[in-house]
């Protein structure tokens, strides 16, 4: 349940802007990828290219390809519905669905994708995915309860059992400890740590050493200026990155004397 | 704040009694303070509004309310053949609701679909075109909209009338009376619907229109389809307000007098008969139609009838509120 993600020649545009220039790179399954870089090069953007839910945005587009396992996610005759369900995705805010309880929220995407599901499957679904989330035994008293009543780290927890639950291949997150205090931050790392052993994990982050921590592959990004695309400057091992990088931005990013 | 004492920093020479200062904090001066006496006044303004009209209501329906039997059908208080003010204002009640939900029925429908089609499917340029014309509609005066109503709807909506009513010949203890002016409740429904529409649709629009991206990014990333995504994204988080706004829509629907008293030949009766004439009327139109000519007793019944579409209106609001509230807790709000 972990594919590996080939990125060819990526060329990403809002309109006429382009946001991100020439990213090719390689995603391992089973690990897990950090993207670092300093804010506004473009690692939302491209994160966000790696299951079509960028071309969500009014005028935003994609040149280049993105291949899961060899598949072209861009190819004509794939639909960016089916791309989601194969590559899901947790926000920078936690956003379960107000109006639902944290049962529903969990079978939230397994009652879009085949639609029936027996009680006794989603009572087992829901058990699990929480179970997978570390949230089961926080809330197993309270399923019925809506998830909006949970706190910032419990429900950004709860997104990721929503997004495991409909058992994808890879999960995308995109800052996903910004919002949380330190203790959740914690929480979250470690179950990304069990994440990995069945999902290949790709995470932005703004945070140096939580890439240290939770990551296996960094890849660092940057811009040269406002108005300027942001590029991929290097990719390698997250230790070889922070100790022994090839490009002097990297560097100067990583030891904090960046700008 | 506490003290009376004048406060070293007022400005010389404005009005401000020190005692005034209680209850408010210390920066609030000039603007600030007219601002909040305005909207206080203008609220207790509303509230004293209302009490008179309630005021005005049961004094003037009283004496309709205590009169006897026979001072009611005596003095031509109530239209020949009825012996109580509930013989009417009863069939009148069951009018009006009836004309205001099939409306509703009719119109929130067709307003949550073209809300979506603008809010979330429509191009842009569409889109406002379309929101434009539904403005536009709401600017049309309710006597054109009777004009219309009687002359043209009519006599053409009669023909689908009398095709739904041979569909439903087939019920056993139930016979489907049709008229061929169609000027009935429903063709009245019909156009009162119309006329409810752009509220329900501007309020839904709104509402579906600040549906959160973060909510609606979740199911799409989810892997929801569009439709999808409207139905678990946009369309709870709209409910509350969907239902505000068909309230509103409601509210129009029970109050308006023109269009029906120009469309529907009416009858005071508790019938279910639709399609017929000389079946139904509503409370507005039943006071258009009598009161210019009222006098004494007569006006006190008008005023009463008056009371209880007043009554309705309060408790379908209250109706609704009830109902928005009752999901608080699943709203968001949090
Ligand atoms: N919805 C959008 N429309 C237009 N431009 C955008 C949008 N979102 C981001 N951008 C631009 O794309 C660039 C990259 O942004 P982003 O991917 O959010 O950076 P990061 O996540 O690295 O901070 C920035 O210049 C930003 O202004
Ligand atoms: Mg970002």
């Amino acid at each position: 349940m972990a594919q590996r993600i080939d990125v060819k020649d990526l060329n990403i545009y809002y309109g006429d802007f382009l946001a991100v220039e020439g990213v090719s790179m390689t995603i391992d399954p089973k690990s897990v990828t950090a993207f670092i870089g300093p804010s506004g090069c473009g690692k939302s953007t491209f994160l966000r290219t790696l299951n079509r839910m960028h071309e969500v945005i009014p005028g935003a587009r994609v040149d280049g390809s993105v291949e899961l396992e060899g598949v072209d996610l861009y190819g004509d005759d794939v639909d960016p519905v089916a791309v989601r369900r194969t590559v899901g995705m947790v926000f920078q805010r936690p956003n379960p669905f107000p109006t639902m309880s944290i049962r529903d929220n969990v079978l939230a995407g397994v009652k879009l994708n085949n639609k029936r599901i027996s009680k006794s499957d989603a009572d087992e679904l829901v058990e699990s995915s929480l179970r997978g989330a570390n949230l089961w035994n926080e809330v197993k008293d309270r399923l019925e309860k809506p998830g909006s009543g949970l706190s910032g780290g419990q429900q950004q927890r709860l997104c990721i059992a929503r997004a495991i639950a409909v058992k994808p291949q890879v999960v995308l997150m995109d800052e996903p400890c910004s919002a949380l205090d330190p203790i959740s931050t914690l929480a979250i790392e470690d179950l990304i740590q069990e994440l990995k052993k069945d999902y290949t994990i790709v995470i932005v982050t703004h945070n140096m050493q939580q890439a240290a921590r939770v990551s296996d592959r960094t890849a660092f990004f940057n811009i040269a200026g406002t108005g300027k695309p942001g590029r991929l400057i290097e990719m390698n091992d997250t230790a070889t990155i922070f100790s022994s990088p090839a490009e002097k931005a990297t560097e100067d990013y990583v030891s904090g004397r960046f700008g | 704040m506490t003290t009376t004492d004048s406060p070293p920093d007022a400005k010389p020479g404005r009005l401000k009694p020190p005692a005034r200062r209680r209850n408010s904090g210390d920066t609030e001066r000039g603007f600030s303070r007219v601002f909040r006496w305005i909207t206080t006044g203008s609220g207790a303004f509303l509230l004293l509004v209302l009490a008179a009209v309630a005021v005005f209501l049961i004094a003037r329906g009283l004496p309709a309310l205590t009169a006897s039997p026979d001072e009611l059908s005596g003095k031509g208080g109530l239209p020949t053949g009825m012996n109580s003010l509930w013989d009417l204002v009863g069939p009148l009640v069951f009018g009006t609701l009836l004309a205001a939900t099939m409306a509703l029925l009719l119109a929130t429908p067709v307003a949550i679909g073209i809300a979506l089609f603008i809010s979330h499917y429509a191009p842009r340029r569409a889109a406002s075109v379309i929101g434009y014309v539904i403005d536009l509609l709401a600017a049309i005066p309710s006597v054109v909209f009777g004009l219309w109503g009687g002359r043209t709807l009519a006599p053409i909506i009669s023909d689908v009338w009398v095709w739904i009513a041979g569909v439903l010949d087939f019920l056993p203890f139930w016979t489907v009376n049709v008229t061929n002016t169609g000027r009935s409740l429903a063709t009245a429904s019909v156009v009162l619907a119309v006329m409810v529409l752009p509220i329900i649709t501007a309020v839904s629009r709104e509402v579906f229109l600040q549906t959160p991206t973060l909510h609606e990014e979740a199911a799409l990333a989810l892997g929801a389809t569009r439709w999808e995504m409207i139905r678990t994204a946009v369309l709870p988080f709209g409910r509350s307000g969907v239902i505000s706004a068909a309230m509103l829509g409601l509210g129009r629907a029970l109050g308006e007098t023109m269009a029906v008293l120009m469309i529907l030949s009416p009858g005071i009766l508790y019938s279910f008969q639709i399609f017929d004439s000389g079946q139904q009327q509503t409370i507005a139109a039943f006071i258009a139609s009598r009161f210019a000519e009222a006098s004494g007793l007569a006006v006190n019944v008008l005023i009463a009838t008056g009371l209880a579409l007043f009554v309705i209106t309060m408790v379908v609001n209250m109706g609704a509120r009830a109902i928005v509230a009752r999901r608080k807790e699943f709203s968001g709000a949090n």
